[in-house]
This record gives structure tokens, sequence and C-alpha cells, in this order.
């Protein structure tokens, strides 16, 4: 990773799981691997099934500014925050969608890579639950902003035994998919 | 991953858990309160674990109900908290005005929301400044700390249990809805390496008459845990050294002089703030809670250029530490104070300082966080550069 500095939005719907794939990713970091890292996300009573958001910064440097206005990575994963979050791309960012939920209709300046993750996840976990650690197994796969044994760590901690495994396989499922990207440069 | 960052206990928590975890460092023993967005992860945490370590946690009908129920509790002996938002707040003025007239600890977390009433539940304001100093009928002295980030939460957590203790009085925990919801590395400190103030018990034995408000002469008035060997008088009244209401004239005055006295008297001692760059700064910000961190960012990227700016961070609201802001900005060519609310503490810092005609008011009032570039752009506008 060149820049010291990371801004990572995730976007999607309320009960997609995001908001928890977000601190896991800044659990990571910070307790992890000893970086910096500020995790916040939407919140109103248009969260509850509307479009949420959850937005983290990971940082060699203490970060001042907690909010994302320009996202480096963007990850929608409805249509809904296609729609309304797609603007958040920096020109030139990496921007993640699965194909089972969003359908790309206007060309943003950013990489675009269209996942289709759902729907291993449905067939080979068969538990659409942990869909969100599967997209952030795919996140490090394209984007290693940190290592994959700091989220095994930070999901062995946050999951009680009974959950682990899936949730593991979830990630090693997203690491996959995701490293097919892995020689792109972002 | 050097050795010691190893053996440091690393958190990734919001701030209302990093005030929650202060809580139980500085030997919270009993909670009573009543949910509101954005505090709510404060009663959520200490619900599940106060009880877990046998200590009180109680959820009560409404927020006058909440700080009653804490008054009554510290006056047993115990360390106590309740957590808020404005309505909240609003709510408990009365009762915190008994607290002080009757001098007893407790600590008020109000995480501060959009308002006047329901307002923004789930937005950034910094609009009880003034409230907090005086939200509650009559003369009244108070202490309000506030932090920008979840190390000064905690910090700032625990002073408030032992300024609460020193003085016997309320202290108001300002903290605003960015702070409380945003997750960020929170260092636990060790047990013993934040220095913690305990109850001051009298020394006076069962049998022997105890006089509840009579001063050490250090000023200090020792307490009997409320039900235990002492019978006494508590009241919202002016009292005398018993504790049973007067309107002597004398004795009025006398309480109130203490009252206010206490608290003005120990200001320096009181004052918690964080300099930044600001030995050569011409240009001087002063700011608090999470407006503080946009400050921060834009000083630090316009010293790069060069520019000789700087933030004054104040972590001590209330009592406005007046000294402190005067030696300061006695060169400052322009005073900045950036503050999400129309304009409450840029009133405190005019009084305070030499020229009141070079501090300038730098807000937002949207209910969104104001960012480095919303400051940049009001102080081009003050010096005249345009926008």
């Amino acid at each position: 990773m060149e820049n010291s500095t990371h801004q990572i939005v995730f976007t999607g719907s309320g009960g997609q799981g995001l908001i928890t794939a977000a601190i896991i990713l800044g659990e990571a970091a910070v307790i992890h691997e000893g970086l910096e890292a500020v995790q916040s996300q939407s919140y109103g009573a248009a969260a509850r099934g509307g479009a949420t958001r959850a937005d983290v910064i990971i940082s060699t440097e203490k970060i001042n500014i907690p909010k994302i206005n320009q996202a480096g990575v963007l990850l929608c994963l409805t249509q809904e925050a296609y729609t309304r979050f797609g603007m958040l791309i920096r020109p030139g960012g990496l921007f993640i969608t699965d194909t089972r939920f969003v359908k790309a209709v206007q060309k943003l300046d950013a990489i675009h890579i269209e996942l289709d993750l759902y729907n291993k996840v449905v067939e080979e976990i068969g538990k659409p639950v942990v869909f969100n650690i599967a997209i952030l197994g795919a996140l490090l796969g394209i984007y290693p902003v940190v290592k994959k044994d700091s989220v095994v760590k930070a999901l062995e901690h946050r999951f009680p035994p009974a959950l682990r495994a899936d949730n593991l396989k979830a990630l090693e499922l997203g690491l996959t998919t995701g490293n097919l990207y892995h020689s792109w440069r972002f | 991953m050097s050795e010691q960052v190893r053996e440091q206990d690393i958190r990734f928590v919001q701030g209302n858990e990093a005030c929650a975890l202060a809580a139980m460092y500085a030997g919270l023993d009993f909670y009573a309160g009543y949910p509101i967005t954005p505090s709510t992860e404060i009663a959520e945490i200490l619900a599940e674990r106060l009880p877990a370590m046998g200590k009180k946690f109680i959820q009560m009908e409404d927020e006058i109900a909440s700080m009653c129920a804490i008054i009554g509790a510290s006056l047993t002996g115990h360390k106590v908290m309740t957590a808020t938002s404005g309505p909240g707040f609003s709510l408990m003025q009365e009762a915190l005005g008994y607290a002080i007239m009757a001098e007893i600890p407790c600590v008020i977390v109000n995480v501060q929301r959009g308002g006047p009433s329901t307002g923004n539940p789930t937005h950034v304001s910094q609009g009880d400044v003034n409230q907090a100093r005086w939200g509650t009928h009559g003369d009244h002295a108070i202490v309000a700390l506030s932090a920008s980030n979840h190390q000064d939460v905690f910090r700032m957590t625990v002073e408030a249990f032992n300024i609460a203790e020193t003085y016997r009085t309320p202290v108001i925990l300002l903290f605003d809805e960015v702070v409380g919801h945003l997750r960020e590395k929170l260092v636990m400190p060790k047990p013993g390496e934040i220095p913690l103030v305990e109850r001051l018990h009298t020394s006076v034995r069962e049998g022997v008459n105890y006089h509840p408000y009579l001063p050490r002469e250090d000023g200090r008035l020792p307490m009997s845990d409320f039900g235990d060997v002492h019978r006494y008088n508590v009241t919202g009244l002016f009292h005398d050294m018993w504790g049973f209401p007067t309107d002597k004239p004398e004795l009025v005055e006398e309480l109130m002089r203490h009252l206010i006295r206490k608290i003005d008297y120990a200001a320096v001692s009181l004052t918690y703030h964080k300099a930044f760059y600001l030995d050569d700064a011409r240009t001087i910000l002063i700011s608090y809670g999470s407006s503080a961190r946009s400050a921060l960012a834009l000083v630090e990227r316009m010293r790069q250029r060069g520019q000789r700016i700087g933030l004054l961070e104040l972590q001590t609201i209330w009592p406005f530490p007046n000294q402190l802001v005067r030696q300061y900005t006695e060169h400052a060519e322009v005073i900045g104070v950036v503050e999400m609310n129309m304009g409450q503490l840029v009133q405190a810092v005019r009084l305070a300082v030499k020229k009141p005609q070079r501090v300038y008011l730098i807000n937002r009032i949207d209910n969104r966080l104001i960012t480095d570039k919303d400051i940049r752009q009001t102080l081009r506008a003050i010096q005249g550069k345009g926008v």
C-alpha cells in the first residue's frame, strides 16, 4: 500500500452487516496491527432497511477528521446505496459492487469491480448472513489494507465458537475471489 | 509491532464506551439513567457490566428520577453517574441545582445532539455549553469538562469523578455525538496509572455529633454515609452546619459565597487544556470536543505551509479558564472560536481576552461536523482574503 491513509466506505442496506464488517476491519488495524483507524456510521430512522453507510479510515498517522468526503474505496451493496452514495468515489478510486444487488447504470470515474460473491456464498456456505464477512475478505483480496491474520484474530474475538467456522469460511471465499484482482494496481 | 505496544491493552471502541470504561475505572458503583440517543451506549454497556461486578444499574422512568436517584446513592457513599443528551439534560436541571446546594458528588454526562427540544437526535451539535453553565436556576458555580478523542474522553471522565469527590460538586461531561459514536483507538490505562480520589469520610465516631456542612481547616467537607451511624438533614434550602434550613442573612450569604468560591478559587487546578503550535501563533483557534479535531487538522496543514496558526483546545469549559485564554491570546491578531452552535463559548472568550474585537465565531449549525475546509473558508473571510 503506497498511501499511508486509506478511506474506505461500505454502503448497503440495514441488516446486511456492513457496519459489523467495518468495525472488524478497524479492530484488525488498531488492535492487531498497531495502526490508527476511525470508524463511523450513518445513524437515524432512515438507517434501518434504507441505505446505510459505514466509514473506515486506516492510517499510519493520527486521524483528526473522522468523516469521509471522497472514498478511495467504495463498496455499494444495494441498488439504492449505489444511486445514493456512488458519487462518493474519488476519481480513479476503487469501486466494488456485487452483481446480485447492483446493476451498473452509470459510468463512474473509478476502477469498477463487479463481484459475483453473494451467489457464491449461498452456493458454497449456504448462509447469506456471512455475506458481510465474505465482502470484507474480497476487499482484502483486492486491496490488502490489513493482513488476513489480523482479521482472523478480530473475527475470533468477536464471534462465539459456534459462528466462527462459517465466518472464517466466508472470509476465505471472499479472499480467494478478491485475489483474482490482486495483480491490478490501485 | 514493538513489545511495548504488544503489552498495551488496546481497544477499538466508541467514545461512549470509553466513557463507560473510564467510569468503571474511577470506581463507579451506582448508575441510574434513561437511555437517549446519542448517549445510549453508555447505559447499554453499564447495564451489562455493573451488575456483573455486583454494582447497581437502574433504568429509571425519566431523567428527573435518574438525577434524583444518583444524588441519593451518592449520599450513601457511592460513586455515581448518569448519562443523557439535550432533552434529558433539560429535565435534570432542577435536581442538578439540588446537588450543587446540598454539595453532593456526582457525574452527569451530556452527549450533545441537535436542539432545542428533541432537535436532531442522531447528529452533532455543541448547543448545550451555556445550558451546562446556567441551566439550573440561582447563582452557582459549575464544573464542565469536554474531550475530542477517546484517550481524553477516558481521562476527563476519571477526572470528573475526582473533581466531584474533591469539591463535593456535580461535574458535567460535555461530549458530543461525533465523539460519542466514533470508534477509534483507546489504550486502556493500567490500574493506578491515573490517580483516583476516594470519598473523604468523617472521622467523627458513632454517637458523637457530626456536622455535615462544617468545613475542615482546608475547606473540605467530610461526608458520613447517609443511613449509617450519623443522623443529619439534607435539603435544597439554604442550610446551617447541621444541614437544617435557615434564612438567616449571614448564613445565606456565607453559604452562597462558599458554593461559588470553592470552584472559583480552584479554577486554575481545574483547568485542563491542550496547546498546539501556540508559541509564535498570530492566528489562534480556540475549540473543544469534536470541532477541535477539525481545527487541529487545519492547523497542522497550514503549519506545513509555514503559517503561524495554533490551536488552544479547552477540555475544561467551566469554570472558564480566563487567565489561560488571556495569556495565550495576548499577541494574537485573529482569535477564532470554533464551535457547532450560534456562538456560546465565544461569549466567554470575548470576556476573557484583552482585545475582544479580535475574536470571531467560526461555526457550523446544520448538525454536521464542521470540517477543516469550513474553518479555513471563514478564516479567509475574516482576513479579507475572499472565500
